[in-house]
């Protein structure tokens, strides 16, 4: 792709990675308010099912507009959700950045996360390759879209009770 | 865990308004369960629509044993178990898909779409009396109701209509929310629960725990449909339908997709409602369709593996004493409006699946259940709830929507095949 060579020059790859990094933080602290804080109003966060990409009609895990991520957090905060009242506890590292893409306002980012998960004493792995869609805002950078394609998506997973 | 409590004959394990602990958490009874249970019930496999066209395809389960369900070239249904009859290799790992034939991966062996086996790679060395007609996969005994495919491998049980006897109106009643479309797998989320698989058998005619265990997931929503969860306020109820089935009303006026079509579309469909008539339904079409949209408005338990609960499939496989695979699988209409698909989609996402805004909490009380009887194992359990209002219903036993009818209903019949 010959758009690479301009991506490289005009994206700072550490920036990026420097705003990722700051999410995932953001999300293993529980800190909602901040995680919609870094959204646009306009696109959607998903976790699929399977390899598909026609994500409106198909059966996703999660299929989030800004409404549904605005109820989400309230669910999670309102402390009326046994699961998460209080949630599994989470420790995660977000690595291996790939740009993919950068037109107009748009860079498309993608990379790996583990996200060790622990209640009960009992602790469980996830890993998901996540791909960013990000904009240039007057005030930094935001999230339009994110796909969390979790490893066996289309197979058993567990109940979960925060965001990759 | 320990063996010194000696769990003796199991069916007195279960009493009419309690059962012991150790039915949640013995591995000798679990395998009991797996034989006197499993292999001798209609087990639930696949919906017609995940296997449309001859060759279709899917992997599923009969208890702990895995099985395949493929339309044959006569467009007959086959639940095989995914075993080559060499030396066991599983022939097939694909979820789901389309082929002409299975070949076993280890040796070559090849069987035809009804298991029948068709070649072998050296046959020589077998000698001339090497009989190909018995060395096919094993198959199971299929029927279907409604398109929904159940296998047993008891081939002297009484037929699958027979089997589910009153409950067969009820599955008539769900299938109405095709709104005049066959109804079509959409999709499905899978999950397990550390949990004994009768746990989740209990929950989906256990109305009691709604308002409590899913009280963020009726706080998400608007006022009207916050009125229609509340369930106990209605005239529901719940009834036992005899064979371990039993049947919950919710939402009493939606027991019937066809009738009340004049009712006003609630707030949450007019979207939906306005993007049908741009589309040239008239205003019956709209309704009928908006109102399956919806769902239906009770939750049937069918005993041991499924139910159709409001809009979806709920279906639970053991895997282990103490672990249990649930597949919620998505609804729609088959040929119908994508919009109205799509709606279908969403609301499963919503309450459903690993994220849903109802599936997480019940995974936690589910697990709950599993690490408290940890303690205290000579307590029952109590089911005792709604015996003191509890009538004759139409085909048995009906009690307040609270009541855990249902879970008599279960473990009546858990009884009755374990005695077997
Ligand atoms: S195990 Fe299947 S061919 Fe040998
Ligand atoms: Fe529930």
């Amino acid at each position: 792709m010959s758009g690479i060579t301009t991506v490289d020059r005009d994206v700072d790859l550490q920036e990026l990675a420097a705003f990722v990094w700051r999410e995932a933080d953001i999300l293993d602290r529980c800190d909602y308010d901040a995680w919609l804080a870094l959204w646009t109003e306009d696109g959607h966060y998903i976790v699929p099912i399977g390899k598909g990409e026609n994500y409106e009609d198909q059966v996703n895990v999660c299929y989030d507009d800004a409404r549904m991520r605005r109820m989400r957090v309230e669910r999670f905060q309102q402390g009326f959700s046994i699961s998460s009242a209080p949630p599994a506890d989470t420790v995660r590292t977000v690595s291996r950045f790939v740009l993919q893409g950068a037109t107009g306002d748009e860079i498309v980012l993608g990379c790996a996360e583990h996200v060790v998960e622990n209640k009960f004493g009992r602790q469980r792995i996830y890993a998901a390759n996540l791909t960013y869609t990000l904009v240039r805002t007057e005030s930094g950078l935001r999230i339009r879209n994110k796909v969390a394609r979790l490893l066996n998506s289309d197979g058993e997973l567990t109940a979960f009770s925060y965001l990759f | 865990m320990s063996l010194d409590y000696n769990p003796g004959r199991p069916e007195d394990l279960v009493e009419h308004d309690r059962v012991q602990t150790p039915l949640y958490e013995d591995a000798a009874l679990f395998e009991q369960e797996m034989e006197k249970i499993f292999a001798h019930s209609w087990v639930f496999v696949a919906h017609g629509s995940e296997v449309p066209e001859k060759g279709s395809f899917i992997l599923s389960w009969v208890g702990q044993q895995p099985v395949i369900v493929v339309r044959d070239r006569k467009g007959d249904i086959n639940v095989l178990v995914n075993r080559c009859r060499h030396r066991a290799a599983t022939v097939c790992e694909v979820k789901k898909g389309k082929t002409s034939s299975f070949q076993c991966p280890y040796h070559g062996w090849g069987y035809g779409l009804d298991g029948s086996l068709r070649g072998v790679p050296y046959p020589e060395q077998y000698g001339k009396d090497f009989d190909k007609s018995a060395l096919g996969m094993k198959a199971l005994r299929v029927e279907s109701y409604q398109n929904m495919i159940f296998a047993t491998l008891d081939d002297g049980i009484e037929p699958l209509a027979e089997f589910l006897g009153p409950a067969k109106k009820w599955i008539d009643l769900f299938m109405k929310q095709g709104g005049g479309y066959p109804v079509k797998v959409l999709g499905e989320h899978q999950f397990t629960v550390p949990m004994n698989w009768k746990i989740q058998l209990e929950n989906t005619t256990d109305a009691y725990h709604f308002p409590v265990v899913h009280k963020s997931f009726i706080q998400s929503l608007d006022k009207e449909a916050e009125a229609t969860f509340n369930f106990f306020d209605k005239a529901g109820f719940v009834e036992d339908l005899g064979n371990g089935h039993s049947v919950a009303v919710m939402i009493p006026e939606l027991i019937d997709l066809d009738e009340n079509l004049d009712d006003p579309i609630p707030e949450r469909f007019e979207e939906l409602a306005q993007a049908l008539r741009d589309e040239g339904f008239d205003e019956p079409r709209v309704r009928k369709i908006v109102r399956a949209t919806g769902g239906a408005g009770f939750n049937l338990n069918l005993f041991p593996n499924v139910s159709l609960s409001l809009a979806f499939f709920r279906v639970l496989r053991p895997v282990g004493v103490k672990e249990t695979a649930i597949r919620h699988v998505c609804l729609g209409m088959d040929g119908g409006p994508a919009a109205a698909n799509r709606m279908r989609i969403r609301l499963q996402e919503h309450f459903q699946g690993p994220m849903g805004f109802g599936t997480p909490d019940d995974a936690e009380v589910w697990e709950r259940v599993q690490r408290g009887t940890l303690g205290g194992r000579e307590l029952p359990i109590l089911v005792n709830r709604g015996l003191v209002d509890e009538v004759p219903g139409v085909d048995g036993p009906r009690g307040h929507l609270s009541a855990e009818t249902g879970m008599r209903a279960s473990y009546q019949m858990w009884k009755r095949m374990m005695a077997q």
